[in-house]
């Protein structure tokens, strides 16, 4: 159902991150140096910021857009896996094996805390399933326990290795809450690498990816290793949270992989097009984080990525136009409008009925009676009909009359009500005084081809359980009132 | 290497923490043990209701109301700061409620999505105003629990005197026990079967935020001495090394506070030797427990595991052997 999907994601992928690179290579400049920044004002840093001038600026946004991208696709993944939490407990896990990766030569070597990082995430990760499955602790306690174990060790080695003579400098703490500023040309090359990679093992495996995330059952018939998939998932996870590390620092990667792959969640309902916008979104959120840490002098850029990315969740919520909070609101809202009408012009239908269609109009004091309600409400109702033209108004608006329109709905409803009884009584075996309150429910939401079929398995019967006529389509059309049809339906109940 | 890990020297890191730094290390232990005690009970509860990573989200997202507490009165006052995490706390589980039941985010995500933003906004509104919060970044996570003994005193009786955080912190495990006790069956019911505990008369959603309150205000009373850190790991160690040793919930709570006396007490030897912070090596010495109760339980540890599955494969018991003839 996907096949060609895959192309196109590796497409648009390919579009940003050529433009990163042009990004990259294509300006050039030398400026002052991001030390001398803290005697300048906001306005001045972002004029700075935007011109592109700075290395240092440079490599922060290529790095935050970059690890956006990263987490964006990762973070998918995780999100419809409802593993959203083991992003959590992964990325406090790695800070002991960035402290080792630290010692392995006291210095700030990418390469080595990438690699002590990815091998302390993966032995968290694997001690949540061994606690899972030799215990009985439950998956939330034993990623709590894992999270806190590990990120404890990594505090104590940071604090111990900030107590020797070089650690004081390494910027080891920076990596609690993040400094996109302190990112170097060979970091932003090894985070550059680590998403083409993840993006071509993601392009290259799309469909075994898409299979084993939404059922691994099926996956395993048609013979994808699932488990495989598992742990390579599991370690281009890791690789995102390291790389994610310097920037977004330890504790809020997990907000980076959980937030933009959410927010895509709710705009779309395929994978691939989730997984493009969870990278936009990522991206966008990274360049955002940068920009307002680059603000001020010790602005963490971390916090500010997460609120970037926040603030798109809270957009999506809000405004999502298929799970959006509002659009169901209003869906809900004109549902339920609909419905008071449709309950309204009933009324009015049973009020005629009881006087056998006399032509003329309705009383809002009838409907009150009818209705058992207050006639300031009924006249609410009225004016709504007639604001949908539906009905007229008249007699200082206490008559009604139908028009055209709120005739044919009229019927229609009572129609859809009449023949669903009757279809209970005969096809469900439902005793008649049992079916009202359930034809009151379908009658809103019947639509004209269920009502053809059960119109055409009734025998087109004219009379309802109660004995009533079921109003006809030439009833409606022609805005007569409903008259014995020849037929030779037997319904439940029918007088004749 | 060296210079990274001390040799270990017994007089010097065992005895003399007793004998020199006395007046100190009692009210470090004391912080730290009724820390651990406090949120090991309420933490039981929460595994129990498989709402660990709730616990976890909380004690990150009162920071922002710590900070705006702080802003706004311009004092360190409990009283403030109580409100403060209240309220966070209180915003914290809506949001979960609302994200998750408003739209289709599944809970985890929305568990990720609540408490890192609100982490977000305290952690900048701190960068921001560092200078009249008088918190820092890194205190926020592992706190700085060395310097509780020489927080201001609180006067008790002519004799005795007892550091703030401590006195604070001391009185709310002490009304944690309380809790425990007086409510052990609305507790235990409604952590156990919602249901049944409406139909004892027990209002299940009203102990639940109950026990989001207590929790925020366990977690703020915390915060400021010892960082989110130890609060996030004794929500959950000290109840899962229980867990793993009874089955029984009145064991498994005393367990919980024996396993709080005893990494705070082993977390400041560990943290005497190796010179780090003493939070992250209460916490470290509360997972060497967790792994050696993991191991070594008798009920279900991984040792008896091995040798129930080795007897089961070197002597396969005769009576179920069927010969067929």
């Amino acid at each position: 159902m996907s096949r060609h999907h895959p192309p196109s994601t590796i497409n648009c992928l390919r579009y940003v991150l050529i433009a990163l690179g042009l990004l990259w290579f294509g300006l050039d400049g030398h400026a002052a140096k991001i030390g001398e920044m803290s005697d300048t004002t906001v306005l001045e840093q972002a004029g700075r910021f935007f011109t592109f001038q700075d290395p240092a600026v440079r490599y922060a946004l290529l790095g935050s857009m970059l690890l956006g991208i990263c987490c964006g696709v990762m973070g998918s993944f995780i999100v419809v896996r409802k593993l959203a939490l083991v992003g959590d407990a992964l990325s406090h896990a790695v800070l002991p094996g960035v402290a080792l990766g630290f010692l392995w030569n006291t210095s700030k070597d990418p390469v080595a805390i990438f690699i002590g990082a990815t091998i302390a995430g993966l032995i968290g990760t694997a001690a949540v399933g061994a606690i899972k499955h030799t215990t009985k602790l439950k998956e939330d306690a034993a990623l709590g326990l894992v999270l806190a174990a590990f990120f404890s060790v990594g505090i104590c080695m940071v604090t111990m290795i900030q107590r020797l003579p070089t650690g004081n400098k390494s910027g080891v703490d920076k990596f609690l809450f993040g400094q996109a500023a302190a990112l170097g040309a060979n970091d932003v090359k090894l985070m550059a690498i680590i998403t083409v990679v993840t993006l071509l093992v993601i392009g290259l495996f799309y469909k075994q990816f898409l299979v084993t995330s939404f059922d691994a059952g099926f996956a395993r018939v048609t013979g994808v290793p699932v488990q495989v998939m598992h742990y390579t998932l599991m370690l281009m996870l890791a690789f995102a949270v390291v790389i994610a590390l310097q920037a977004v620092g330890v504790v809020l990667v997990s907000a980076m992989l959980i937030t933009p792959a959410a927010a895509a969640y709710l705009l779309t309902d395929r994978l691939h097009r989730m997984l493009i916008l969870a990278a936009i979104f990522g991206m966008a959120s990274g360049a955002a984080g940068a920009f307002m840490s680059f603000l001020g002098p010790s602005l963490p850029t971390g916090p500010f990525m997460v609120l970037g990315g926040s603030a798109v969740f809270g957009a999506a919520f809000l405004f999502a136009p298929q799970h959006g909070v509002i659009m169901r609101w209003w869906r809900r809202r004109s549902r339920s409008l609909r419905v008071q009408r449709e309950n309204t012009l009933k009324s009015i239908y049973h009020v005629l009925e009881a006087r056998d269609f006399k032509p003329e109009g309705v009383t809002a004091k009838e409907l009150a009676e009818k209705r058992r309600e207050t006639l300031e409400d009924i006249l609410g109702q009225l004016r709504e009909l007639r604001r949908h033209d539906l009905a007229t108004l008249q007699d200082d608006e206490q008559t009604v009359f139908l028009t055209p329109d709120g005739w044919q709905r009229a019927c229609a409803i009572v129609r859809n009500h009449r023949l669903w009884e009757l279809y209970l009584t005969n096809a469900a075996q439902v005793a008649a005084d049992h079916v009202h309150e359930d034809a009151e429910k379908i009658e809103h939401v019947l639509g004209e081809d269920v009502v053809r079929q059960l119109e055409k398995r009734l025998n087109y019967a004219t009379h309802d359980p109660h004995g009533k006529l079921i109003p006809g389509e030439a009833d409606m059309l022609r805005g007569s009132a409903p008259s014995e049809r020849i037929t030779d339906a037997v319904g439940y109940g029918k007088r004749t | 290497m060296s210079e990274l890990i001390p040799p270990f020297d017994w007089q010097q890191h065992v005895i003399a923490p007793w004998t020199e730094g006395f007046g100190a290390n009692i009210w470090i232990v004391l912080m730290g043990f009724f820390v651990a005690t406090a949120c090991g009970l309420v933490g039981n509860y929460l595994m129990m209701r498989r709402m660990a990573l709730v616990g976890d989200a909380i004690s990150h997202s009162v920071l922002p109301g710590i900070a705006i507490a702080f802003l706004l009165s311009h004092s360190r006052g409990t009283v403030p700061m109580f409100i403060g995490a209240l309220v966070a706390g209180m915003i914290t589980t809506i949001l979960i409620e609302v994200i998750h039941k408003k739209s289709r985010v599944k809970q985890d995500a929305a568990i990720g999505i609540a408490f890192t933003t609100l982490f977000a906004i305290g952690v900048i509104l701190i960068s921001l105003y560092a200078s009249q919060v008088d918190l820092d970044q890194e205190c926020v996570l592992y706190g700085e629990i060395a310097f509780v003994p020489f927080g201001e005193p609180v006067q008790l009786t002519d004799a005795f005197s007892a550091p703030v955080p401590v006195f604070r912190m001391g009185i709310v495990a002490v009304i944690t026990l309380i809790f425990v006790v007086l409510f052990y069956k609305q507790l235990l019911v409604s952590s156990f079967d919602a249901g049944l505990a409406t139909s004892l008369g027990i209002n299940a959603t009203f102990v639940h935020y109950a026990l989001m309150c207590w929790l925020s205000i366990t977690v703020v009373s915390a915060f400021e001495s010892v960082g989110a850190i130890l609060v996030i790991a004794m929500l959950i160690l000290p109840g899962a090394t229980a867990f793993l040793l009874s089955h029984r919930l009145p064991v498994i709570h005393a367990l919980t506070v024996l396993m709080a006396a005893l990494s705070s007490l082993l977390g400041l030897h560990l943290a005497t030797w190796l010179d780090c912070s003493m939070a992250g090596a209460m916490v470290v010495m509360a997972s060497v427990l967790f792994v050696l109760a993991w191991i070594f339980s008798p009920l279900d540890g991984l040792l008896v595991r091995w040798v129930r599955q080795r007897k089961l494969h070197l002597e396969p018991p005769e009576e179920i052997i069927v010969v067929p003839k």
